[in-house]
């Protein structure tokens, strides 16, 4: 079910969280909120969900207002930060909940509940409660909870932030492959540039309560309209007014016109990529991304004086 | 503290266990048992009611005064019960200011119990529900549970232990209550005499054996009622913050 947001505003006292917002969000796409803390983005998802009330706006779910509807008859299916497990159930019990208070058959409970607890692979935990649970575990349980309705949209409050990295990007896949199975209309709020990157479909970038920018993850990164989407999507160097991407600049041993001199102050292997640390004459660094192979045809070391050349640059109008 | 109750025990039946089962069928005393029970039940009921519902009122909602009121909970712990008992006294006695006269009724030494149990369900439930996760009561709003059965489902469960011990701890002392009852119960045997005044009444009677034995009854209830509330909190965290 497609998502809009219609000049959305919601305060806090006298602190403005969501600042006249507007969104669409297609049917069946996979949309990330992503920004800094107090960028508004989980109070907006609080808000598709009706978990919060606008002070001003209106939400849409497919063709229908739902701005005044409680959160109860919205039809979707939230997944909280911290997973808000019902301590006192069993995993089972936790994933059953909606189709139970819904008075379901017990047949038909228990051969959804199962077929969930497949789906989110922790079938062996049914009868546990959630405290003996990993946190990635949880997280999962969580998610079948929130599946067990049905939802027609499935929006998620910083699913990963919790959890080790690795789990993480395990989830990070699964959440996208899971998508890609059922279609449901999925949003989830992130402050993690490159969790959005890689699950998303579409990133919606806000900052103080506004929406910068919203595209697919390429057009962000190769044409940030602002220079906060630029430095909040990836690595940057300032070049007085021109802003580029570390990978964006070369190395050169020869000083020519565009290229301006400075100083390795460090060299650092980070697999494939290098990355050379650069100290400008008047003090300020530069941080260039080669390839392995081009820093050591270049024999690049500490102390070495070499010129940078922009590649691509970008430059924003003065906001 | 085993000491003076081991004392009480000795006591109870050092005339000989024919002597202990006289002592508690006499009838005046069973009548007092049964009075004292059946008021601490009915105050427990209450007070496990009004009592959540004050600490609910007092964690989620705001208002003025809140912080008043809020430690005036505590009064009926921080008075001296004989002053409890007067103040009740003059509030519902004959020259009640109310013209509700509960003197020596039953209805007088429930209004004296509950008010000095008031505050052990509020006290036990209040910090509970402040640590309650207001995030589960969302998550069951987002998949349809409308007010009521979030809270059956979600936030009585999870109050219910504090509500148990708080209930417990408010019936053990109603069943030992003595200052803020003997003033306005007006110690009527067969109707307005509880058992911590029977107990008095043996002793004044120079009968510290029978007293002894009525004592050791409402010791053994107090400690029942403890322990089964021990052995329900264990069986119920050993399924979930075990692990």
């Amino acid at each position: 079910m497609s998502i809009a947001v219609k000049g959305v505003i919601k305060r806090f006292g006298t602190f403005v969280a969501v600042d006249d917002v507007s969104l669409d969000i297609a049917d069946g796409t996979l949309t990330a909120l992503l920004g800094p803390s107090g960028s508004g983005k989980s109070t907006l998802l609080r808000i598709i969900s009706g978990l919060e009330t606008p002070d001003a706006g209106t939400v849409w779910l497919g063709d229908q207002d739902v701005t005044r509807v409680p959160p109860q008859q919205r039809g979707i299916g939230f997944v909280f930060q911290h997973y808000a497990p019902f301590k006192h159930m069993t995993v089972r019990d936790n994933v059953a909940f909606g189709l139970t208070i819904r008075k379901r058959p017990k047949d038909e409970i228990r051969r959804k509940v199962d077929e969930l607890l497949h789906l989110v692979q922790i079938e062996q935990m049914g009868d546990r409660f959630p405290a003996q649970l990993s946190g990635g575990q949880r997280q999962r349980m969580a998610l079948a909870r929130a599946l067990a309705v049905e939802p027609e949209v499935l929006l998620l409050d910083e699913p990963f932030g919790a959890l080790d990295a690795r789990v993480r990007k395990e989830l990070r896949a699964w959440l996208r492959r899971l998508h890609d199975e059922t279609h449901v209309t999925t949003v989830f709020v992130t402050h993690d540039q490159e969790e959005a990157m890689d699950v998303a479909d579409q990133i919606v970038v806000m900052n103080n309560g506004r929406i910068e920018q919203i595209g697919a993850p390429r057009e962000l990164y190769e044409q940030p309209a602002n220079e906060f989407v630029m430095s909040f999507i990836g690595p940057v160097n300032r070049l007085g007014t021109h802003w580029v991407r570390p990978h964006d600049i070369d190395i050169l041993l020869e000083p020519t016109d565009s290229a301006v001199e400075a100083m390795i102050e460090r060299v650092v292997y980070l697999g494939f990529e290098v990355r050379v640390e650069l100290v400008r004459q008047d003090g300020s660094r530069v941080s260039v991304q080669v390839p392995r192979d081009e820093a050591e045809r270049l024999e690049l070391d500490a102390g070495q004086i070499v010129y940078a050349r922009a590649d691509r640059e970008h430059v924003f109008a003065k906001t | 503290m085993l000491i003076p109750l081991a004392a009480v025990a000795w006591r109870s039946v050092e005339d000989g266990p024919a002597a202990f089962l006289a002592a508690i069928t006499y009838p005046e005393s069973l009548s007092a048992m049964e009075l004292t029970f059946a008021l601490a039940i009915g105050v427990v009921a209450i007070n496990a009611l009004m009592g959540s519902l004050i600490a609910w009122v007092l964690v989620r909602d705001d208002f003025p005064g809140k912080s008043v009121i809020n430690a005036l909970i505590d009064l009926p712990f921080a008075l001296p019960t004989i002053v409890a008992g007067l103040t009740l006294l003059t509030l519902y006695g004959p020259r009640s200011p109310f013209g509700l006269n509960l003197a020596y009724s039953q209805a007088g030494i429930l209004v004296a119990l509950l008010f000095v149990t008031l505050p052990f369900v509020v006290r036990s439930v209040q910090p509970v529900l402040l640590e309650l996760d207001r995030d589960m009561e969302e998550a069951a709003a987002s998949l349809g549970a409308g007010p009521a059965t979030i809270v059956r489902r979600i936030v009585l469960p999870n109050l219910l232990p504090a509500i148990l011990t708080g209930s417990a701890l408010g019936f053990a002392r109603a069943i030992g209550e003595f200052g803020s009852v003997v003033l306005i119960s007006g110690n009527i045997p067969f109707k307005s005499e509880v058992a911590s005044v029977n107990i008095y009444t043996q002793l004044e009677n120079d009968d510290p054996g029978s007293a002894a034995a009525i004592s050791v009854v409402l010791l053994v209830v107090s400690l029942v009622v403890l322990a089964s509330l021990d052995w329900l909190q264990r069986r119920q965290s050993r399924g979930e913050a075990s692990a």
